[in-house]
């Protein structure tokens, strides 16, 4: 079988570890600060992604020899955008109150960097079920990343840690009553971008220790 | 002395590399230095011969430091005294101060020893003393009343973000003690955002500073009323010089920071360019906005103008009120993060006093501005030297011609 051989775990494990898209390669910044208010919003905004990079990697691949190079950028904007609407129409039918927490920055997924860099690195170059596991990779690479630095900002920033369901969001855990009673504080700065900023710095700096990887000076 | 040399050479062996404990060196070297001095020589040069190491250096800061702990301890006392109407005599007040500054001091010295061993020792370098300095200085701009476990993390993002990530002491771009100041006053608003008073009093115990601009500062058309408005505190001139009024631990006597400063620059540790330069720049920047509100109130500006009591205050006020001058004397004068040439010292320090004025003064939302003012100019002191140096190189080359 051609979906499990070493070649295969490479391409998937590769962007969720060594060569993560948001921590190494750093793409998809500006959605990882915007959606990692709360867990359940970065864990929704992860399915999207999934989708959207897997299908599109998909697509693209298969009709990657009748596409002339000189519009390409095109073709794959509207499959793309095309994805996207899709993702959007769903949520608003299906999990509306979600749809309208995370507003514009489902349509944004048509500009995050990831999709359009994954299908122009190797959709285009590569068969569908190679592309396939790019697509699945990259995108729970971008997923963890993000889901770990919501996780933290809501749980130091507002205090709770939130599923996503139909509703609002069910409340997992939230720090209790006699924590502020005692004069614990919610870091109010996480809530902030420069708050997801610092989280994400220090993700990055931790995986990359880990990872292994030096950057030239 | 020949007990305690005993103990360290002893404790020494345990420590050397091969051995178990090996981990455990840069311990030992930092406690070994402070009693001892190191019998190591420089292999490479500069060799430069100088009574001033950077322990002595740091040492010397702290010292100036000391009288800004002692009076920041009197005040925290004497304000209670005065929230709850009772007398207890200077000592009193001191000890009762104290109660509140060596907690602080402690949690904060704690987290910096946490952090500072913990990457000596990951990173496998010596313990290195500049923490002691930041440590000093992060209790000195926090409120009393400041929870401790908040110090703490405050001063680990201090140290870790300010200083550690950018490899270490010497080498970091932002003051960390201001770093820290800075992580707290966004982390943790509700107590340090600055608008409310400082001190250790009966619970809802509280009112505006100095700096705090009410809801309405149109109904205040002059500075001293719209210092007048804090009826619960006397904010004349001679009271904010003198530092009785509440405000971060050891801002507010401007007499002692004054000292600090001399002694500082008497020992060629502070540089008095980036002092005198932030000051004129703070004078500079106040008098154009004094300007600015008088040709408002005359109405010649009144339809694009800012009828704002902020701008009236004068460039006295601006230096006593607040922490403009704790911060320009021991956080601006920081020598690595500051400007490195005299002229860029120049140009740094007037501009830290241009953004404190005008953070103060324009920005609703910041009662104090000193602290982000240095913090962007230590962003802006490297480009300022580069641009200084550059324009050396130019001057000589076109002698030259």
């Amino acid at each position: 079988m051609e979906l499990f051989n070493s070649e295969s775990k490479k391409i998937v494990s590769d962007p969720i570890n060594v060569n993560n898209p948001i921590s190494l390669q750093v793409l998809g910044i500006c959605s990882a600060l915007a959606v990692t208010i709360r867990l359940d919003q970065a864990i929704i905004m992860t399915l999207a992604v999934v989708f959207v990079l897997c299908s599109s990697n998909v697509i693209l691949s298969l009709i990657r020899n009748y596409i002339p190079a000189r519009v390409r950028i095109v073709i794959m904007l509207s499959v793309i955008a095309s994805l996207v609407s899709v993702v959007d129409e769903l949520l608003k039918a299906y999990l509306y109150d979600m749809s309208k927490q995370l507003s514009v920055f489902v349509g944004l997924i048509i500009t995050n960097c990831i999709i359009m860099g994954r299908a122009e690195a190797f959709a285009l170059k590569h068969g569908p079920s190679k592309a396939f596991l790019d697509g699945l990779g990259n995108s729970m690479g971008y997923g963890l990343i993000i889901i770990v630095v919501s996780f933290f900002r809501e749980l130091f920033g507002a205090g709770t840690i939130t599923l996503p369901d139909g509703g609002a969001g069910y409340v997992l855990w939230s720090i209790p009553e006699s924590w502020y009673a005692a004069g614990y504080e919610n870091i109010g700065l996480l809530v902030l971008s420069p708050g997801a900023f610092i989280i994400l710095g220090l993700v990055i700096w931790i995986q990359r220790e880990f990872a292994g990887v030096e950057e030239d000076a | 002395m020949n007990f305690l040399r005993k103990i360290f050479e002893e404790t020494g062996k345990l420590v050397e590399k091969g051995k178990p404990l090996s981990w455990a060196y840069p311990v030992w070297e930092a406690a070994d230095t402070i009693f001892f001095s190191t019998n190591k020589q420089t292999s490479k040069g500069p060799h430069i011969r100088d009574n001033m190491d950077i322990k002595r250096t740091m040492f010397f800061v702290v010292i100036a430091l000391i009288p800004c702990y002692i009076f920041g301890a009197y005040n925290i006392g004497y304000l209670n005294a005065l929230a709850m109407e009772i007398e207890r005599g200077i000592v009193g007040n001191t000890i009762f101060g104290f109660t509140y500054v060596i907690p602080i001091l402690i949690a904060t010295f704690v987290a910096g020893a946490i952090c500072e061993l913990t990457f000596a020792i990951i990173r496998k370098h010596e313990v290195n003393e500049g923490f002691l300095v930041s440590c000093a200085l992060i209790p000195l701009t926090m409120p009393p009343d400041v929870p401790l476990w908040q110090v703490f993390i405050g001063t680990s993002f201090g140290i870790i973000i300010g200083k550690e990530i950018f490899g270490g002491v010497g080498t970091n771009i932002f003051n960390p003690a201001l770093t820290s100041r800075a992580f707290m006053y966004f982390a943790f608003p509700t107590k340090i955002s600055g608008d409310k008073v400082w001190a250790v009093g009966p619970d809802g115990y509280s009112g505006a500073t100095a700096l705090a601009i009410p809801a309405n500062p149109v109904e205040y058309d002059t500075a001293s009323n719209l210092f007048a408005a804090n009826t619960q505190f006397d904010y004349s001139t001679v009271n904010m010089f003198w530092g009785l009024i509440p405000g971060s631990i050891g801002e507010t006597n401007k007499l002692l920071i004054l000292l600090g400063a001399l002694f500082l620059i008497y020992c060629g540790i502070a540089s008095w360019r980036i002092m005198v330069s932030s000051v004129l720049g703070l004078v500079f920047t106040s008098l154009l906005f004094n300007l600015l509100n008088y040709l408002t109130v005359d109405g010649i500006l009144q339809a694009g103008g800012f009828p704002n009591a902020m701008l009236t205050i004068t460039p006295l006020q601006h230096i006593l009120v607040g922490s403009f001058f704790f911060g320009t004397v021991f956080m601006a004068t920081e020598p690595v993060t500051s400007s490195h040439t005299n002229t860029g010292r120049w140009i740094y320090g007037f501009l830290i006093g241009v953004l404190t004025v005008i953070i103060r003064s324009i920005n609703p939302a910041y009662p104090e501005g000193v602290f982000l003012a240095i913090l962007i100019m230590n962003m802006f002191a490297p480009l300022i030297d580069y641009y200084v140096v550059q324009a050396n190189i130019k001057m000589r080359l076109a002698r030259n011609v």
